[in-house]
């Protein structure tokens, strides 16, 4: 899990809408040379950009707030209706890029000091530059759909996770742990499968994954991994839990999956769902195998850290797999790239598999693990560039 | 190895490399350490100047110890010790010596009286030699006691000082996510050596842990570069690891009032411990950042986690690098733009009921782990007249709430009372010259 708890309130604010794309300006001017960038000055009464056309291509809209409110700026179609891109919330004083790949074309341009009204508003000419540019209009309903598909996918997930989790709840208060230990793993990866999702509601995530490291002094510790060092107790423990205090644990574990079920069910969560949530979801997905599984500190009772790197390499490639179409049309190489990495990856995986699942965490060698490591960070590379990708 | 370069007393630039050309190599030796007597003589007594010269000496001696309120160099060692003695009178006979020695060190002198290359030919020399020519370059040493000087693991009052521990001094409790290894945390005493140059801290550790030997033994030592942060208002503030500017807000030296209320111990605040009054407390942390990981983050989560722009490092709020945020402005859906859980929020006064800290940290980086990842972070130092009110509860939030802390893992820890300064004009060395915690044994 993460340590912090990410409230919905800032998950939504790491979310950016759809069409928006910001980057450094540093790193877009070391970009291609061909980039066209048009500088920005938003005061409180005007709107100045360096030029009003630019070929078409990769733009860079560098957009200064030399007004005293916090300010946007929007690039929209020549209805003056339909936003193209925007980039928004910038406070006084502070620049912030926009990069949009554009066609030829007449665009609207506005700053919105104030974030209220129309903005002041300018007519912007994208030339022909002969550059062939994907039409991202015709790509909206693609990425409908892969929004549609992967609500769908968590919610699956969480159906799976709560029947799973009922399961072993019983066999774990009926002191059946054989089975309990049996079903440990099986029923985590439906969690871990969607483990950013699950982390978003901050209140959840802590009560239901937290580490026994990641508890503050005099905190109670509840959830999985309670549970994991009872069922795996370690030499010499002797803090077993008694049948009552099972019962407590376990039964808040299934009130707090059934709460998880119940969000992602709401009409609600289908709405914070969007391109750059997916994106950033299979690329948080590799952080998380990167910091707790490819180190086994996850699992650090029952060893089952590869059934949970599964998890979460298997909820990285739906994520992934859902924007795949739009990656090919904007950014072929990548999409060759992060195919070609996935599979190298699983086909690392798939050397330790035994049985249903995995060896345990401490049966790999140094070597194994340091290959692993270096696979994960080779496909997290291009893993985090998706988003821009799919956004720009 | 050689240094870059220094001033000497009358303002010429001269080079290690210059000094040892001149002389030949077979006086190199000698000549070079008459140049440090003749610049630490200049330089002795000199009120804390402006970051700049390498040639820079600090006063050792003063109502506080150097190194707390000076401005941060840009190098560190701090090393921990275990004391391997029982006996309180072989302790006090380390303190003496250790004082004596980093009083001539941090004047640009070799520690013992003879030097690297004099003194008994058959004899080791008393100095290991390697900042031979070297200007002091700023070099200050910073001695502290930990909780376990006054009571070891069982309890057991070590030297007969358990009376006199201050209430604060005690291990800091576990915080969310802690992850810390016995082998760098805690310590019976701390030593924390900041100079400009590198091999000038690292001979002052080693010399003074040569000294130790059969009393006090290294438990952990470690190496600091670039400072993240600044003590006085004349310095820039430096970036983190992370490649942001870090510790905007730091208590600076000029700010009288709040060195007086944050930092320094004052009388009266520990009835028990009145030896620390004019001291202070170190808090150090060694925080390994997740690198990697962080370099894969959007620039939008980077910002979003900071609270602050990459580039300037003004507040998401707007402004330039001084500005104050602007908490409460909000942006579209009336969402803040400085986010709740962002580190600037979090670790500002607003958030932590008034209280700052004068932070004193330094990057580091030790090589690779063994999965190919640079082990490298922020090697946290903190000095504050309160650590239960002005740390722990910070520290608490941050752990728990700063959205940073999915990218960081504390692995070092330690807690120090750091007593106040030799006095000046107090005789040093010898079998009864002053030294540093006098009071603590002797008040």
């Amino acid at each position: 899990m993460h340590r912090p708890l990410r409230g919905l309130a800032v998950a939504a604010t790491l979310l950016l809408p759809l069409a928006a794309c910001t980057e450094n300006s540093d790193s877009s001017a070391s970009g291609s040379k061909d980039t066209g960038t048009i500088a920005v000055e938003s005061s409180a009464d005007a709107c100045e950009l360096s030029a009003d056309e630019a070929p078409s291509g990769n733009l860079v809209f560098t957009v200064k707030n030399t007004g005293p409110d916090v300010t946007e700026f929007y690039l929209l179609a020549e209805d003056g209706l339909r936003i193209v891109s925007e980039v928004e919330n910038i406070g006084p004083g502070l620049s912030r890029d926009l990069v949009v790949t554009a066609k030829p074309g007449t665009y609207v341009s506005a700053c919105k000091p104030g974030m209220v009204g129309d903005g002041i508003r300018g007519e912007f000419t994208v030339t022909d530059s002969g550059k062939d540019v994907a039409p991202t209009g015709a790509l909206a309903d693609q990425v409908a759909a892969a929004t549609t598909n992967y609500v769908a996918y968590v919610k699956d997930q969480t159906e799976q996770l709560l029947a799973g989790t009922r399961d072993f709840v019983e066999a774990y208060e009926q002191g059946d742990d054989d089975r309990a230990r049996e079903l440990y793993a099986a029923t985590r990866v439906h969690w871990e499968r969607i483990e950013p999702v699950a982390e978003s509601f901050g209140d959840l995530d802590p009560r239901m994954d937290l580490r026994e490291a990641d508890l503050e002094a005099g905190q109670e510790w509840t959830g999985w991994h309670r549970l994991e060092k009872d069922l795996w107790p370690p030499k010499g423990f002797t803090d077993a839990l008694s049948p009552a205090q099972r019962a407590t644990y376990a039964d808040q574990l299934l009130a707090d999956t059934q709460e998880l079920y119940d969000r992602t069910h709401a009409a609600a969560f289908a709405q914070e769902i969007d391109a750059t949530a997916i994106g950033n979801g299979a690329k948080g997905l590799l952080d998380e195998v990167a910091t707790g599984k490819v180190t086994g500190e996850e699992e650090i009772w029952s060893h089952t850290d590869l059934w949970d790197f599964q998890a979460n390499v298997d909820g990285a490639k739906v994520a992934y797999d859902g924007l795949r179409d739009i990656v090919v049309a904007k950014d072929e190489a990548l999409a060759t790239q992060l195919d070609t990495r996935f599979e190298a990856l699983q086909g690392l995986l798939d050397q330790h598999r035994e049985g249903e699942g995995f060896v345990g965490y401490d049966a790999l060698s140094t070597d194994q693990v340091k290959q692993l490591a270096a696979s994960v960070d080779a496909l997290s590379e291009p893993l985090a560039r998706l988003t821009a990708a799919v956004v720009l | 190895m050689t240094s870059p370069g220094g001033t000497d007393a009358t303002g010429r630039r001269f080079s290690r490399r210059s000094v040892l050309g001149l002389a030949g190599a077979a006086a190199a030796t000698g000549a070079a350490a008459g140049a440090g007597i003749t610049l630490a003589a200049a330089h002795a007594g000199d009120e804390p100047q402006a970051e700049g010269g390498t040639g820079d000496a600090y006063a050792f001696t003063g109502a506080h110890q150097a190194g707390i309120t000076t401005p941060a160099q840009d190098r560190l060692h701090m090393a921990a010790f275990d004391l391997t003695t029982t006996e309180r009178a072989d302790v006090v006979a380390l303190l003496r010596a250790w004082t004596y020695a980093a009083s001539r060190m941090t004047q640009g002198l070799p520690a013992g009286d003879f030097g690297p290359g004099s003194g008994p030919y058959d004899a080791p020399p008393d100095d290991t030699g390697e900042a031979d020519g070297l200007p002091a370059s700023g070099l200050t040493i910073t001695f502290g006691f930990g909780p376990s000087l006054f009571r070891d693991a069982d309890g057991r009052d070590r030297f007969g000082l358990a009376a006199r521990r201050p209430a604060l001094l005690e291990d800091l409790p576990h915080f969310p996510g802690d992850a810390l290894e016995p082998g760098r945390t805690g310590g019976d005493l701390v030593v924390q050596a900041c100079a400009h140059d590198p091999q000038v801290a690292v001979h002052a550790v080693r010399n003074l842990s040569r000294i130790a030997f059969g009393t006090a033994a290294v438990r952990w030592s470690q190496l600091g570069y670039g400072r993240t942060s600044s003590t006085s208002t004349s310095q820039a503030t430096p970036r983190n690891l992370f490649g942001f500017k870090d510790g905007t807000a730091n208590v600076k030296a000029e700010e009288a009032d709040a060195v007086r209320d944050f930092v320094w111990v004052q009388p009266g605040d520990d009835p028990a411990a009145a030896w620390m009054a004019g001291g202070s407390y170190l808090v150090a942390r060694r925080i390994r950042m997740m690198i990697e990981t962080w370099d894969r983050a959007p620039l939008r989560e980077q910002e979003t986690i900071v609270g602050r722009t990459k580039t300037t490092g003004a507040p998401l709020s707007g402004g330039t690098e001084h500005t104050e945020p602007d908490f409460a402005l909000a942006g579209r859906d009336g969402v803040p733009l400085v986010a709740e859980q962002s580190h600037v929020r979090l670790a500002h006064p607003s958030s932590n009921d008034g209280q700052r800290i004068l932070r004193r940290g330094y990057n580091y980086t030790d090589g690779s782990d063994g999965l190919g990842r640079l082990d490298a972070g922020l090697f946290f130092v903190a000095f504050v007249r309160d650590p239960a009110r002005q740390y722990v509860p910070m520290q608490n939030r941050l752990a728990r709430d700063d959205l940073m802390s999915e990218y960081l893992r504390h692995t070092g820890s330690g807690l120090w009372a750091v007593p106040p300064g030799v006095p000046d004009g107090a005789a040093l060395g010898g079998t009864d010259g002053a030294y540093v915690g006098q009071e603590l044994f002797e008040g």
